[in-house]
């Protein structure tokens, strides 16, 4: 049972350095709001957290973004967590980073590299991310990643514009040298939610997708780790949604919001603790944003004596937000809520639209065109 | 097949020297006070006899040098060592925390 005065501590905190990116990708994890340069936490700020993530029992720290890279601070905060020995994963697009400053990471204690792929097929790849050119520097700082001997996950995210190519893209990243593959299907949240159209593949390109990963993943056991992460509008089942609130994962924001989640933000009566204002295991501990959904004892029914509670741990709140109205409601991704069919609907009708508009991440609010 | 073919594969084989991939770190976590090995995006804890395996694995021991000494010190059956030592290491390679 979860302890809600004093909870387990944390495994693995996400750093979101900045929301400065060159890729525009239609799904993009950040949200709406972007914050500009302005508004990022200043190198001492940053130095502090890592410190506190330390202390608080923390192992593993994601430099994310945004661009992690569009920070000049980067390699220093690579050092640093490394001092307090952290795990440090490098969360990239492969764009901003030269071979001269990888080898400076790699020198600073960088334990891993993952690095996106938008699609193996160029064209299509940089129709996703809206940069021309991407694709050739994305396969030359692969191959930079492998001379400096630095272990490399492929993050390839699949969706209805490229899901044809999942095998080619777990290929491309044995080619590469990844030990690890992360097949994700997109998350429908903020960018990805305003671009569902385009993205949402059908149920029989699903099914496709998953036969290729699961044989794929036979085939080349022992040679690379395939992880899949399957779309819940499809789902019978909610996910663990980052293992839990509150239970295993942090999130801090480029101007410092501590999140449990990536997208908890979109939760609208939900309210955030700076890493300015207090220390990060007192927010762990007592901020409303982590209390709200922590533990089993804010479910509704059927979660509530449901004997998976403890392990989905209530699926999402964003989805259950975004789809149903409530941050509290069943996840509508369970067979058991009554929305789950009106989920499917909605996969449906989204993946049946033929020439949907692209909406590209900016750092300005998008036009409310219609789609 | 042979010897670098099943290496290239990840299958463990009695000359196969078992090492930690790149990437994977051996710690002593304070906060939860257990030996635990850290990779990318996963916390391995381990517990006093898989540590002992782990720490075997300097990529200069063979597999059977690590069961014989695991065998001598505990005066167990050697083939019931082998089993477990096997089973461990074989998951390892699987997940790529380990690399022959």
């Amino acid at each position: 049972m979860t302890d809600m005065a004093n909870p387990v501590p944390p495994l693995a905190i996400l750093l979101e350095l900045t929301h400065r990116c060159p890729l525009q990708c239609l799904y993009c994890s950040n949200p709406l709001q972007l914050r500009g340069a302005s508004a990022e936490l200043t190198t001492q700020d940053w130095f502090r957290v890592l410190d506190q993530a330390a202390d608080l029992g923390i192992l593993q720290v994601h430099f994310s973004g945004g661009e992690p890279a569009a920070r000049r601070d980067l390699t220093i905060l690579v050092a640093h967590a490394r001092e307090r020995g952290l795990y440090s994963n490098l969360i990239t697009s492969g764009i901003a980073i030269t071979r001269d400053r990888l080898a400076e990471l790699a020198k600073a204690g960088l334990d891993h590299v993952q690095l996106s792929f938008q699609d193996t097929d160029p064209e299509s790849a940089e129709r996703i991310n809206n940069y021309p050119g991407s694709q050739n520097r994305k396969l030359e700082f692969a191959r930079w990643v492998r001379d400096l001997s630095l272990p490399l996950t492929v993050n390839a995210v699949v969706h209805r514009q490229n899901i044809a190519r999942v095998e080619a893209m777990i290929e491309l990243a044995l080619e590469l040298g990844a030990a690890r593959v992360e097949v994700a299907h997109v998350q429908y949240y903020g960018w990805a939610l305003l671009n569902r159209d385009a993205l949402m593949p059908s149920l029989d390109q699903l099914r496709e997708a998953t036969r290729k990963v699961e044989a794929a993943r036979q085939r080349l056991r022992g040679r690379i780790v395939i992880d899949y992460v399957i779309p819940d509008y499809y789902a019978r089942q909610p996910k663990a949604c980052m293992g839990g609130w509150g239970r295993q994962f942090l999130n801090v924001t480029p101007d410092g919001k501590v999140l449990p989640c990536h997208a908890a933000e979109t939760i609208p009566d939900m309210e955030f603790d700076s890493v300015k204002d207090a220390p990060l295991a007192e927010i762990w501990r007592n901020s409303d944003a982590f209390r709200r959904f922590r533990g089993v004892d804010w479910m509704p029914e059927p979660c509530r004596s449901c004997d998976q509670r403890e392990v989905d741990w209530g699926g999402c709140r964003c989805q259950a937000l975004a789809v149903t109205g409530s941050a509290a409601a069943t996840d509508p991704a369970c067979a058991l809520s009554p929305w789950n069919g009106t989920l499917r609907q909605m996969a449906f009708d989204a993946s049946a639209v033929p020439v949907p508009t692209l909406r590209y991440r900016r750092i300005k609010q998008p036009a409310s065109a219609s789609a | 097949m042979d010897k670098s073919g099943a290496a290239a594969l990840g299958i463990l084989g009695p000359t196969s020297c078992p090492r930690l991939a790149a990437g994977v770190r051996l710690t002593f976590d304070r906060t939860r006070e257990n030996w635990i090995l850290l990779a990318p995006e996963r916390v391995f804890m381990l517990d006093e006899v898989s540590l002992e395996i782990v720490q075997k694995c300097d990529g200069a021991t063979s597999l059977a040098m690590i069961v014989d000494d695991l065998a001598r010190n505990y005066s167990a059956d050697r083939d019931e060592i082998e089993l477990d030592v096997r089973k461990l290491l074989q998951d390892l390679l699987d997940k790529k925390v380990m690399a022959i």
